[in-house]
């Protein structure tokens, strides 16, 4: 049998952080008493109209083009119809054939489509199982009940779990930039569901799918989609065929759970909203999107790859965090003829190890270590005023308590030396100090040149040129 | 006080103002009529006390007004006529009611209905019918049967309805008043109780032309509340054509030919001839669709409703029934005790006409047939100012008579149906009395005037001239009958 391939799209749920919900003039909330936020818009009460959130409606166009969506000149609202408690209307406005935001992508997954939606309330399962089925009874809270939404359906593009996982990473990213939106996962700001089948390698055909729920956190997804895609092969290798299923996803447990087949499929009965009017935004209202978006990850990491020469793994790691990212580029405007590419290591190689040794708080942008000061080290460096390894005893030095990395070089003594004489007499001295070593050079042992470096890096406190004190050593040998 | 009951409003207005009545007699008088429901026309009545609170204007210097149930009336009972919503206090008010209020009407009560305005009759009440005054072993016609029968008998001096596909119009032919059913998006719905949220719009009730066109203007206006709203640009005034000279009348070919009764074809044609005498011009318009405006709106309209009444589930507020088993038992159990028979048809229907693979072959299709009338009309309102046909088919017809037969009661829609799909206002005025097949003695006969969209001014204007021409001044007696 050929290898299975892993086939994943995302469905993510994105509450937008506007002033007040989709469709009334209520408050916006979480962990407020209970059904304090509400209205006889949002109650459902009889006689009640929605009105679309202009807020909601500027962060969506934002999200579509920060996805590089086509936004749909204009797009028109349904009603998803069906019965529960934590729909007061029994119907839930959502967009359907015509959404604001049409295809796009972020990094190398394609966006399907995003649309503008209102959220549920919340609904809480009182008893043993805290699912309705067997509890003792249910509360609903309508304080979430309309917050508006914005769902972002990719194309099955993800082909495993981590990549799902770090790709929803960098997706989250990207909206916390628009700061449309907390993006909180486990305050459900933020919630990813995933759509999992597996295919013969090669093959273009997708295999029947079943939806995953409530993985609250990154961590959770990648589980939850490793445990799936790991039932969904052991069932095809051993003859079986894959049922189209909701699950949920237990972290405690691991275990996925079926809520329910495709024969207990919902029929929505979408039809178009009769109490709202087509969403036309207008050229204003699209260029003022325009004008808000900042620089995104995928966009930055782009850059720092083509124009600043790093490599993708590096640029990454600098380019997803906007304030990391800020630090770097601050620092690389203080370089003064130090490269970017060189700087970049620094950023993310001796001073994140710097940091973690001090047991420091937060990354770079948090730090001490000022970007000019930074800067200012590695040039010192480069320009071999001082040696690597006295650049990182003085960085380890400005993590805990700041300043000029020049001064810092002058009060430890640590200046590179560049008085031949004197490390020559230090050099003879440490090869007079260990025969063994030098003997072990004569016979051919090149390692053994170790010893004596050592010796002469202690004795100066590393100031000495590795490369001179190599010289130097074979010369008097 | 017999003499003030018997002015219109602008009547009383005018008396006002030369200072021969005082607001406050004015209301009083009206208040104490209202006081005499024989017709079942009120569901609820304002005693001006406490309950009644939220809904005191701040100084009642209009007429007072009779108000639908399907308004939302903050602290007062708001029923639709249905048991679902028994016993429920809205928390907020309409913005129909609240212009109202900011007119200085006070408001006598609340009146009787169809179910959730799905009726031709006023039989789907869950309170009971209403009486029609004119002979109270007939229907008012519906659905805002309580409102036209408070003005025809008496008991309000003008009211206003909602009209989703004739529950204007029809009630007002019926009872022989004015009803206007203004274009779609001129007054807010916002606290008007959902049928079918793409069709459904207030309007006036009223002795005249003239009072339809004040209490237009007082309603009309885009509200920040409907996003469906626009109000109508340069408002509206008072009527004063003289004539319709230079107007041309279109009867559309389709609908003349089809069945009406000999009586309210007389009166028909009857007006025909006085539009001409009145300097106006008669034409044939081709509405080809129109007559398919039954099967479409009969398909829309359920379906919207199956949707807008999904949430009367016993949970929030109004009735509640079971609930001993589960969460679905008690939805069932409310839902099925809280609706009367005809509201369960088209919930069902409606369903149905939605449901996944029925989509495009019903709900699909139906708004194709809906945009083929809208354009019929634009084509026909290229040729004529107006189209002009009977209100209804029939003059009132007996309580009981059409309660078997669904289909019989939808057929009463015929001739106000398509104006509703199209979004269009139209009017109906009451253009003679007619004797009703069977015999009996003589009831009003109403004749529609449709417009384009936003012409109110122009349909008023040549409503009120035809309203002169006409003359008709019957008046059903205090027993029922004619009193002309």
């Amino acid at each position: 049998m050929p290898e299975l391939e892993a086939v994943i799209g995302l469905e993510i749920h994105v509450q937008l952080a506007t002033e007040t919900k989709m469709f009334c003039g209520c408050e916006l909330s979480f962990g407020d008493e209970p059904n304090v936020h509400t209205c006889p818009i949002c109650l459902a009460h009889p006689g009640v109209l929605p009105v679309p959130n202009e807020q909601a409606i500027r962060y969506a166009l934002q999200i579509g083009l920060a996805l590089e969506c086509e936004i749909a000149p204009w797009s028109i609202f349904h009603r998803k119809n069906y019965f529960y408690p934590d729909s007061p209307k029994a119907y839930q406005i959502s967009q359907y054939d015509i959404p604001i935001c049409g295809a796009g992508k972020l990094g190398d997954i394609r966006i399907h489509r995003a649309h503008l939606e209102e959220d549920a309330a919340k609904t809480i399962h009182v008893g043993a199982s805290g699912r309705i089925h067997g509890s003792d009874a249910s509360l609903v809270d309508f304080n979430r009940g309309g917050t508006p939404l914005v769902e972002i359906v990719t194309e099955p593009d993800l082909r495993g779990a981590a990549e799902a996982a770090e790709w929803a990473r960098l997706l989250r990213e990207t909206v916390r930039q628009l700061g449309v939106s907390d993006v909180n996962m486990e305050e459900g700001s933020l919630r990813v569901d995933a759509n999992v089948s597996v295919r013969p390698a090669g093959s273009s055909e997708l295999g029947i799918k079943t939806e995953l729920k409530n993985m609250n956190s990154f961590r959770f997804l990648q589980r939850g989609i490793e445990a799936e895609l790991a039932r969904q092969r052991e069932l095809i290798e051993s003859g079986g065929t894959v049922e189209q299923e909701t699950l949920h996803f237990d972290p405690a447990s691991g275990s996925l759970t079926s809520l329910r087949s495709k024969e207990e499929a919902h029929d929505y009965r979408y039809f178009p909203e009769p109490d709202l009017v087509p969403l036309a935004p207008t050229e204003e209202m699209l260029r003022e999107a325009r004008e808000a978006l900042p620089e995104l990850p995928a966009a930055r990491i782009e850059r720092y790859e083509s124009e600043l020469g790093l490599s993708r793994d590096v640029a990454q790691k600098l380019a997803t965090d906007p304030r990391t990212a800020g630090y770097f580029e601050n620092a690389v405007e203080a370089a003064d003829g130090v490269e970017p590419r060189v700087l970049a290591n620094w950023v993310t190689g001796e001073l994140a190890a710097a940091l973690r040794q001090a047991e420091v708080e937060g990354g770079a942008a948090d730090s001490r270590v000022s970007p000019p000061a930074l800067a200012a080290l590695v040039r010192l460096v480069q320009e071999k005023k001082i040696s690597h390894g006295s650049g990182k005893t003085v960085l380890a030095a400005m993590v805990t308590e700041g300043g000029d990395p020049v001064e810092i070089v002058e009060r430890e003594g640590l200046a590179q030396m560049s008085d031949s004489g004197e490390l020559e007499s230090i050099v003879e001295k440490a090869m007079a100090d260990n025969p063994d070593a030098v003997a072990k050079i004569r016979e051919g042992n090149g390692k053994a040149i170790g010893a004596i470096v050592g010796a002469v890096m202690r004795e100066t406190k590393g100031r000495a040129d590795g490369g001179e004190v190599n010289r130097i050593i074979r010369e008097k040998l | 006080m017999a003499d003030i009951l018997d002015l219109s409003v602008l009547e009383a207005h005018e008396a006002k103002i030369a200072g021969d009545l005082s607001p406050r007699e004015h209301v009083d008088a009206w208040f104490e009529a209202a006081g005499n429901d024989e017709l079942n026309a009120y569901l609820w009545r304002n005693d001006r006390g406490a309950e009644a609170a939220a809904i005191e204007p701040k100084e009642d210097w209009n007429a007072p007004i009779a108000v639908k149930d399907i308004f939302t009336t903050e602290g007062v009972p708001t029923t639709a006529a249905s048991r679902i919503l028994e016993g429920y206090r809205p928390p907020y008010s309409s913005t129909a009611v609240q212009k109202l209020l900011e007119a200085g009407l006070p408001i006598l009560g609340k009146t009787n209905m169809d179910e959730f305005a799905m009726g031709s009759s006023n039989e789907n009440s869950a309170y009971g019918p209403v009486l029609n005054p004119w002979d109270r072993t007939r229907v008012p016609g519906g659905s805002s049967g309580g409102s036209a029968a408070a003005v025809a008998g008496g008991l309000a001096p003008w009211a206003i309805g909602t009209d989703t596909g004739g529950s204007i119009r029809q009630p007002a032919a019926f009872c022989g008043i004015v009803g206007l059913k203004p274009t779609y998006g001129s007054i807010s719905r916002y606290g008007m109780i959902a049928f079918a949220s793409s069709l459904d719009q207030c309007g006036p009730l009223t002795r005249t032309v003239s009072d339809a066109a004040m209490l237009l203007a007082m309603l009309q206006g885009r509200d920040p509340l409907d996003s469906t709203s626009v109000g109508i640009e340069g408002g509206v005034s008072l009527p004063d054509r003289e004539n319709l000279a230079g107007l041309r009348f279109g009867v559309p070919a389709e609908l003349a030919r089809d069945a009406v009764d000999a009586g309210v074809r007389e009166v028909f044609e009857r007006t025909l001839e006085k539009i001409e005498a009145l300097g106006g011009e008669v034409v044939e318009v081709s509405l080809p669709n129109a007559e398919h405006g039954i099967s479409a709106y009969y398909v829309i309209a359920p379906a919207e409703a199956s949707s807008n009444l999904a949430r009367y589930d016993g949970v929030r507020y109004g009735m509640r029934a079971g609930g001993d088993g589960d969460l679905i038992e008690m939805y069932e159990t409310t839902r099925s005790e809280g609706f009367g028979a005809e509201v369960k048809r088209r919930i069902m229907l409606g369903t149905y006409a939605l449901s996944s693979g029925y989509y495009e072959a019903y709900y699909g299709q139906a708004q194709k047939v809906r945009t083929r009338i809208a354009e019929d009309f634009s084509g026909a309102f290229s040729a004529v100012d107006f189209v002009v046909t009977p209100t209804a088919p029939s003059v009132a017809f007996k309580l009981g008579e059409k309660t078997d037969d669904p289909l019989a009661m939808y057929l009463n829609d015929f001739f106000t149906v398509p104006m509703s799909l199209a979004g269009i206002p139209a009017i109906s005025i009451p253009a003679g009395l007619a004797e009703p097949e069977g015999g009996g003695p003589q009831l009003p006969v109403g004749f529609q005037i449709a417009a384009p969209a936003f012409a109110e001014q122009k349909l008023l204007d040549a409503a009120f001239a035809l309203e002169q021409g006409i003359g008709f001044d019957a008046r059903p007696t205090a027993g029922g009958g004619a009193d002309a």
